[in-house]
């Protein structure tokens, strides 16, 4: 009985002299923090991918509290509903950012893009685009080694095993840009949503001419500037060979997707138009 | 006792096949493309213009910076167009494109074969030959020649050492200019040291030619001051601050340049190529090049001028093998497989290798079995299981305080490794981004 | 024409495999396996198989059922494991025990860390230390050798040297009496002696420490760093008093120090990869086995050392680095 009495109290007396040594630490390095930060987490998704352009979520909650102007800061994982919770707390203003979304510029499948060669190496585009321009002719295109997939933390991405080339889930897609920040070749671009989800855009990065382009692969952009005269919002500019749609000017009207000559310029979540149905890279 | 350098190192199959095939002069091809970036540095800028025409030996595209070259033209002929081409490298590169016309050599060079022994240039006037030649080192590294030479300030070059080593496998090509131009290389060395102001010379030569190594100590008599110094046969001993660990058992401190330690390094056929420049005013514009592989049918050393197509010395050395797999731009250890035979020779193709497809393709990777084989067999005393870790998790300052920027690429590591990991595949990624990193912080 | 293979240099490989390293390590053990049935016959065999067959089941079935990977049993590694651990077993125990053993060494010491190449402790050690504190009483029972060829469950046992010495020392009996009771020193190196299966034979030990150093699948430091502290510190200590501290080459040659050092503790996943740090592990693994042996409540310390320093290779790694190309020189000359 002696024996466990004073293991009691001598284990209690241990216990309690930790807890007011305890106590006295955390008081002394106690860090004062603003409170809102952590209300502001709260409303955050909690994916910590950097979509925002801060490390993690708290580190965008502490940008939030302290920006005066918080209407350039936005987290694309959460959209407006966030932040407009998030402007709640703190009171300040929030203009919606229009939704985005990734899009993968490179239509060149097995079938339009045949292999030159055989990649052995290490399976990682960063390192394959080191080392060459890639199995075919364009080297500009995409390895299809997936390092973009294993970026994405929101099972937005796969790869298409017949194609050859990565596939975006646009429902799950949050347009955090880790696909883009991976990808060795700046194929993915984050573009405008779009309503109901339609977008058009220029699926092919070649830079090359159009006679090389187009021997690499059949769905190269040629650069030959139908696409530019043909559109009348002046959306479109062609540099190096390689056209380009800006997001902001275009008016989705679809004109340029007709004149393409070689079904360079995709057009998704459309419905179907006549009997001629282009053959579009669906991101379903 | 036979040196070699004091850490690490492997020892993969020689299958020196072309050993002892007489080095054949190549015929010019109807057309060449040549790459204005072939060498370290700043790529250089073309003098000539569509139409132009040109002769053997004259200058197409001058150097544009101090750690650049000059490139001459390897044929007569017009220019046909400057072009994006896919070079070597696997990528797209400019190129002069020069279509052949006869082989009309500029009058200025001396095409006789007679061995000039006679140094009458001032070590000044050689620097400058040598950087006018275009030289860069023939090695692989095709690092300009005359910067080497040009010995920094406050620095002091005690001994000159000569790269015979050709410790990749295969290639012959440095051994058969040994045993075919050994005078010539002997009056190169001489030059080099008066450039360099050294009166030591050591060429270092791995024990596996012993027939080179009795040809040059027996031309060496003739000469004071160069000496011959047989190496244990040791991968990579060819690496510039292994040969001299080899030969004078300095070590070149981390993040360095030799010249610290004193001593220059040159290939032999860089020598070769600065005697033809000095004594011959013959600009760089031809090198020996070994085509050889298990399946080739007759593997050769050939005089190859810059710009010729690999197909043509595969041609030349029998076809290509029905078996074959990859097609190698140098050695089997660091040189580059080429997505296309089509792409020209430059000044550092020492070698075509040519392999069957059934070596040619990697094993499968494995785990890690944490054998600890590649930090034994790393010349650099790394540990490349975690620099590869670093790298693939882009641990980027990890990987620079483990020193990833001292790995000099030779590739033992891979080489070695029981699991088949592609461990210098993510080194180099890794090397590529600290050096990046490595540079902003500087500017 | 073919389509070219493009990938990063090197081009070639020197052709060793896991395959191979793993069924050099089992080559090398055939002596021992050898001199193991010839002392104690059907035992060794039953629990050699029983061993090997468990662990390359359990690494067969986790790998299938729980991992859902491609089972890579032919590696070698699993039997490897199981080898290693039957040798760590006395020759009488009984077959339930086995496959207890195995399941802990596969599932636990292995493949719960991610298998093969990234455990932090020997399975084989993992398995045995487990059966050792579950089932003390079987795992210290030890068939004597060569008197029970043909049974097995049913073999008459006896002290091994260790147990001798440390009960003896307890007792208050002197060295010098005690080793007139276990086997000569000649008798202990050729292995007519009591013990594991494996670990008796230190002469078949070493012609698979040769074989192994000749096949360069694993290098010298890790055996002769354990090895060589032992005999030190023994040494000392027999010096400082010999009636109260065993000599060295009684330490070295009895128990599990011959099987620990070279094959034990020169596992690849668990032991340092530098050569400088190797030979720290292996003076740890040294010092710990004689701290255990000489002071501890255990006869035998090997195993319990050799787990100790797993732990600590992490650090070791981490704090010894090999020596780099250069930094000798910035100090000395120039």
């Amino acid at each position: 009985m002696n024996v466990v009495l004073i293991t009691i109290i001598s284990l209690g007396a241990l216990g309690s002299l930790s807890a007011i040594i305890l106590f006295f630490v955390a008081q002394k390095f106690k860090v004062f923090e603003d409170p809102r930060i952590d209300q502001v987490e709260e409303v955050l998704p909690a994916a910590n991918c950097g979509g925002c352009g801060f490390p993690g979520c708290r580190a965008f909650a502490e940008a939030l509290v302290k920006a005066d102007d918080i209407s350039d800061l936005n987290c694309p994982v959460g959209g407006a509903d966030t932040m407009s919770a998030a402007a709640g707390i703190l009171g300040k203003e929030v203009t919606a950012a229009a939704p985005m979304v990734a899009v993968l510029r490179c239509n060149g499948t097995c079938d339009n893009r045949p292999k030159t060669s055989n990649y052995d190496g290490a399976s990682s585009c960063t390192i394959a685009s080191t080392l060459y321009g890639g199995e075919t002719g364009c080297s500009f295109g995409c390895f299809g080694l997936g390092e973009c997939v294993d970026a994405c933390d929101f099972d937005a991405m796969y790869m298409d095993e017949k194609t050859g080339l990565p596939v975006i889930i646009e429902d799950n897609c949050v347009s955090c840009g880790a696909c883009v920040t991976a990808c060795p070749k700046d194929i993915i671009e984050l573009r405008k949503k779009g309503p109901k989800s339609r977008r058009i855009y220029v699926s092919c990065v070649n830079k090359d001419k159009g006679a090389p382009a187009k021997k690499a692969c059949s769905a190269a952009c040629i650069g030959c500037g139908k696409c530019v005269k043909t559109c009348p919002f002046d959306a479109i500019t062609l540099e190096n060979n390689l056209a380009y749609i800006d997001y902001e000017k275009c008016k989705l009207c679809r004109k340029c997707v007709d004149v393409c000559p070689t079904n360079a310029i995709t057009e998704l979540n459309f419905p179907p138009k006549k009997p001629k149905v282009e053959k579009a890279e669906t991101a379903e | 006792m036979l040196k070699t350098f004091s850490l690490g190192g492997v020892h993969p199959e020689e299958n020196k096949f072309s050993a002892g095939k007489k080095i054949e002069v190549l015929p010019v091809p109807e057309q060449v493309s040549v790459p204005i970036a072939q060498h370290i540095g700043a790529p250089s800028e073309p003098v000539v213009k569509k139409g132009d025409e040109v002769m053997v030996g004259q200058l197409i595209a001058k150097s544009t910076g101090f750690v650049s070259a000059n490139i001459h033209s390897p044929v007569s002929g017009k220019v046909f167009k400057i072009d994006d081409v896919l070079d070597a490298s696997g990528y797209k590169r400019k190129a002069i494109i020069i279509k052949v016309e006869g082989d009309e050599w500029d009058e200025s060079i001396n095409r006789s074969d007679d061995l000039i022994t006679d140094i009458t240039l001032s070590p000044e006037e050689i620097i400058k030959r040598v950087g006018e030649a275009g030289i860069v080192g023939l090695g692989g590294a095709t690092f300009p020649a005359h910067v080497k030479l040009s010995v920094p300030p406050g620095k002091k070059c005690d001994i000159l050492i000569l790269n015979a080593v050709e410790c990749e496998p295969y290639l012959t090509a440095d051994h058969q200019l040994m045993m075919e131009k050994g005078e010539e290389i002997m009056v190169g060395t001489q030059i080099l040291m008066k450039a360099l102001n050294v009166d030591k010379a050591v060429i270092g030569i791995e024990n596996n030619k012993p027939d080179a190594i009795a040809h040059m100590s027996q031309l060496a008599t003739k000469y004071s001051g160069i000496t011959i110094e047989p190496l244990k046969v040791q991968y990579p001993q060819g690496g510039e601050k292994q040969l001299i660990d080899a030969c004078t058992k300095r070590q070149v401190p981390s993040g360095k340049l030799p010249i610290e330690v004193g001593a220059v390094v040159q290939n032999v056929g860089t020598t070769y190529a600065v005697y033809e420049a000095v004594q011959k005013n013959k600009p760089l514009f031809e090198r020996v090049v070994t085509v050889t592989g298990k399946s080739v049918s007759k593997p050769s050393n050939f005089m190859a001028r810059v710009g010729t197509p690999v197909s043509q010395l595969v041609d030349a050395a029998g076809g290509l093998p029905e078996d074959t797999g990859k097609v190698i731009g140098g050695g089997p250890m660091m040189g580059k497989a080429l997505s296309n035979i089509e792409v020209p020779i430059t000044k550092g193709s020492s070698g075509i290798l040519i392999m069957p497809e059934k070596i040619a393709t990697r094993k499968p990777v494995e785990n890690c079995i944490r054998c600890g084989k590649c930090v034994s067999v790393c010349p650099m005393g790394l540990s490349p299981y975690l620099l590869m870790t670093v790298s693939d998790k882009s641990v980027w300052d990890r990987a620079e305080e483990e020193k990833i920027m001292d790995c000099i690429e030779c590739g033992s590591c891979s080489f070695t490794c029981p699991a088949n990991r592609p461990l210098l595949d993510y080194i180099r990624l890794g090397k590529g981004k600290v050096g990046q990193i490595m540079r902003s912080r500087t500017k | 024409m073919n389509t070219l293979t493009v990938s990063p240099s090197p081009h070639v490989h020197s052709g060793d495999s896991v395959k191979k390293n793993m069924y050099g390590v089992i080559i090398a053990l055939l002596p021992a396996l050898a001199a193991s049935l010839y002392y104690f016959g059907l035992g060794a065999l039953i629990v050699s198989l029983a061993a090997v067959i468990s662990c390359v089941l359990f690494e067969w079935a986790i790998q299938k059922f729980l991992l859902k990977t491609n089972p890579a049993i032919m590696d070698g590694s699993a039997a490897l494991t199981g080898l290693l651990l039957a040798f760590n077993l006395p020759t009488n125990i009984p077959i339930w025990i086995i496959i207890i053993g195995s399941l802990v060494a596969i599932g636990i010491g292995k493949m719960s860390f991610g298998g093969l190449g990234n455990n932090i402790f020997n399975p084989a050690l993992v398995g045995r230390v487990f059966l050792l504190i579950s089932f003390p009483v079987q795992m210290t029972s030890w068939p004597e050798h060569g008197k029970n060829l043909t049974s097995y469950l049913d073999a008459t046992t006896g002290a091994t040297p260790l147990s001798i010495m440390k009960e003896g020392l307890a007792n208050g009996e002197s060295v010098s009496s005690l080793m007139d009771k276990i086997p000569s020193v000649s008798e202990l190196f050729f292995g007519y002696t009591g013990g594991s299966a494996g670990e008796v034979a230190a002469a078949a030990l070493l012609v698979g420490l040769i074989f192994m150093l000749l096949r360069k699948i694993i290098t010298w430091h890790i055996p002769v760093a354990v090895i060589g502290t032992i005999v030190i510190f023994t040494g000392l200590l027999h010096l400082s008093n010999p009636e109260v501290y065993a000599g060295p080459l009684f330490h070295v040659l009895t128990g599990g120090v011959m099987l620990g050092a070279i094959f034990m503790a020169t596992d690849y996943v668990s032991s340092p990869m530098s050569n400088k740090g190797m030979i720290v592990y292996g003076i740890g693994i040294g010092l710990i086995t004689v701290i255990i042996r000489v002071f501890g409540a255990y006869p035998e310390g090997v195993s319990f050392a050799i787990l100790i320093m797993n732990g600590f290779v992490p650090l070791i790694d981490k704090y010894i680095k090999p020596k780099r190309f250069g930094e000798v020189i910035k100090a000395g000359k120039k």
